[in-house]
């Protein structure tokens, strides 16, 4: 009744959990781009250019992931164009990255308080320059716990990849087990990987979270 | 080079979509139900004397939160089956649905309790109110009531997660999808059909919660000021 | 019959109590005692201990070392029966801690229903009878957040009557007042002490403990300094209650 578990499987695991951290930085940064463009549209002086970027977050944030992912993957086929699953799922990941992150991020931009606006205004500053430099950094550090917080939601998100066929940790896992025939053993192996690929990172997002609170205030302050 | 379209054609295949919408909405109603219970009861067992609950709900809270859940998924269904439970995919999808949910409930109802202030509390001590009364007409009730826009946008996300069931054979819109686009080649207008349901079933599902919302906090239907 | 005992036992009294936090010593040795219907005042700068006083009473606070009886309850003792004495001692606050998701009916009902099993019905008389009591019979279904600061306060005096207590504290509950609106609550302490409520007030208005109160316990640096009928207030025995009522608010 199949093998045991041995380093082979062990190794092709840890494949598996080096593409689950490659597609994740594909979404990140694929979906980081894009969902800053997405922010900047969203508090775009243009009306229509509001609405549109409005109406993709809107759209993408009310769509499942896996929905998104075969539409990318079977619907992109289906009328004639052929894609990897990787492609498919790197595509389909930074559109929905991009939805979120630009939500948070259009949010942080938003809440660098209004004095700072006018202040930089009052200062003669072009609009590229009030934007680059005052408020983009404030929002930078306003923007990091949640941020770095969403990158868990980007770790976990890739596991669905593997119903596309791209072989990441998850659909390692499922290959791993399809010789072992240890099904509960072989998804409590892959949720401890994953459990430490993301605590860390979810501890990391609550410490500066409470950091930010004491640097709210000196925020306001100045 | 042209791309051709044909919704019509999946278009009629409208009954198989409504079956898998009404399921979805199945799922998410039993996993809400069950898991702002047990999401809740977690959130109590946080604030709890014995370092024992108070470690294993944060425990059971950060497992959750940082695994997938599909991952989860998978764990409930084998673990289920290995201990000799031969359950409906259904009701599998339930129970896995219902814990992951009832991490991200109790992290929301935490911040409910701990947002209700101390002079509250001793306000009703002084009354000679017993513990559970306190923690029932004090804690929770206006808890519930401050945090409700958050559970909301907790149970909507958990309705778009339920496609995740689709994946152990739970005939839900996105196995329904699956099967129809397999059938007719079709797939593009397949999942642009079920994308749009989705947002629908979103819309209807906050509509469902403002109206029980009215319902179930007259200070909010009367006055229309957060607590 | 013995001369020198005092028939009736009175019904709070503090023996040598004394509470630290840390090194910070807060009550260092505080008795005094309030017989059946009496008005105390207890009065003092901020970090006196006059507030950590009262809170002892009601178990609010633990003590160290010393006796606390409340109406036969050993306070001071880890065994006490809160409950029960939470039912004769009732307690307002300074901030008032209504319930604000309740109105103020709910506000009042809760505890009788639900610590009293009293019924629904006879608890909704109850609380148009103690409403009525403080003036405030036409807010019966407001919620707290649609009433001013001093009817809110009238409000939680009401909810505190409703358990019928046998003693009243009160925890400076007109500090957080704008002044206008003091004397609505005032009016109210007043009455109740003129139907025979035993009260220990912690206050900073001068004037109206004069007016009121029978006794007055002056605290100082977690002492009581000065202890004796209302007068002393305006004939203060000591040079730190001198001082003290030569910066207060002196209304005879």
């Amino acid at each position: 009744m199949g093998g045991h578990l041995n380093i082979n499987h062990l190794i092709f695991l840890g494949h598996g959990a080096l593409w689950t951290i490659g597609l994740s930085l594909i979404a990140l940064v694929g979906g980081g781009i894009t969902g800053f463009a997405i922010a900047l549209a969203r508090i775009s002086p243009l009306k229509s250019v509001r609405i549109a970027s409005g109406a993709y977050v809107q759209l993408i944030q009310g769509t499942p992931l896996l929905v998104i992912l075969f539409l990318g993957y079977f619907g992109l086929a289906a009328i004639g164009l052929n894609v990897s699953p990787l492609a498919a799922a790197g595509i389909s990941l930074t559109l929905y990255v991009a939805a979120y992150l630009g939500e948070i991020w259009r949010g942080c931009i938003q809440s660098v308080p209004k004095p700072q606006w006018e202040a930089a205004e009052g200062l003669a500053l072009s609009k590229v320059q009030r934007m680059t430099k005052v408020i983009l950094p404030q929002a930078v550090r306003i923007a990091t716990p949640p941020t770095v917080g969403f990158m868990v939601q980007i770790i976990k998100n890739t596991s669905l990849a593997s119903v596309v066929g791209f072989v990441e940790l998850m659909r390692s896992g499922q290959i791993v087990n399809n010789s072992l025939f240890e099904p509960f053993a072989v998804y409590a192996i892959i949720a401890v990987v994953y459990f430490a690929l993301c605590y860390p990172l979810s501890l990391l997002s609550q410490k500066l979270e409470r950091r930010m609170g004491r640097g709210m205030t000196n925020l306001t302050l100045a | 080079m042209g791309i051709e379209l044909d919704f019509p054609a999946v278009l009629q295949r409208w009954p198989a979509f409504v079956g898998g919408a009404v399921l979805t909405l199945e799922l998410a109603f039993f996993a809400t139900v069950l898991g702002a219970v047990f999401g809740t009861l977690a959130a109590v067992g946080r604030g709890a004397h014995s370092a024992l609950i108070a470690g294993a709900c944060k425990a059971y809270v950060e497992a959750i939160r940082n695994t997938p859940l599909l991952v989860q998924i998978f764990l409930v269904y084998f673990g289920l089956a290995s201990v000799g439970l031969k359950l409906s995919a259904f009701t599998v999808a339930v129970a896995a649905l219902t814990i992951n949910v009832g991490a991200y409930t109790a992290e929301i109802m935490r911040a409910g309790f701990e947002a209700i202030p101390r002079g509250q509390i001793e306000a009703a001590e002084g009354l000679a109110l017993s513990r559970p009364q306190i923690y029932w007409h004090i804690i929770l009730l206006p808890a519930v009531e401050r945090v409700y826009p958050a559970l909301t946008s907790q149970f909507v996300l958990l309705m778009l997660a339920s496609s995740v069931c689709s994946q152990i054979s739970a005939e839900e819109l996105t196995a329904v999808a699956n099967y129809i686009q397999s059938d007719t080649y079709r797939a593009f207008e397949t999942y642009i059909i079920v994308a749009v349901l989705y947002i629908i079933l979103s819309l209807v599902m906050r509509a469902g919660f403002w109206g029980l919302g009215l319902f179930l906090f007259p200070r909010r239907r009367r006055l229309g000021t957060p607590l | 019959m013995q001369q020198n005992a005092s028939p009736i036992p009175p019904i709070v009294s503090l023996r040598d109590v004394h509470k630290s936090y840390g090194t910070l010593t807060v009550l260092d040795g505080v008795s005094f005692a309030v017989a059946r219907g009496e008005v105390l005042a207890v009065i003092g700068r901020s970090g006196s201990g006059k507030s950590t006083a009262l809170r002892c009473i009601d178990r609010f606070e633990k003590v160290d070392s010393g006796e606390i009886v409340v109406c036969g309850h050993r306070v001071d003792l880890p065994d006490v029966d809160l409950r029960a004495l939470r039912q004769d001692v009732g307690i307002v606050f300074q901030s008032y801690n209504l319930f604000p998701h309740l109105t103020i009916e709910q506000n009042i009902t809760l505890a009788p229903c639900s610590v009293k099993r009293m019924a629904a019905a006879q608890a909704k008389e109850l609380a148009k009878k103690v409403l009525a009591q403080v003036g405030l019979e036409e807010k019966l279904h407001a919620y707290p957040e649609q009433l001013s600061g001093g009817q809110q306060q009238r409000a939680a005096i009401a909810r505190s009557l409703a358990m019928q207590p046998k003693v009243m504290l009160f925890d400076e509950v007109t500090s957080a007042l704008d002044p206008e609106l003091t004397g609505e609550v005032l009016k109210v302490i007043e009455q109740l002490a003129a139907d025979g409520m035993t009260m220990v007030m912690v206050t900073h208005e001068m004037g109206f403990a004069k007016g009121i109160a029978d006794r007055v316990v002056f605290m100082h640096r977690g002492k009581v300094h000065e202890t004796g009928p209302a007068s002393i207030l305006t004939a203060p025995n000591t040079p730190e209650l001198t001082q003290f009522v030569g910066t207060g608010r002196l209304k005879s």
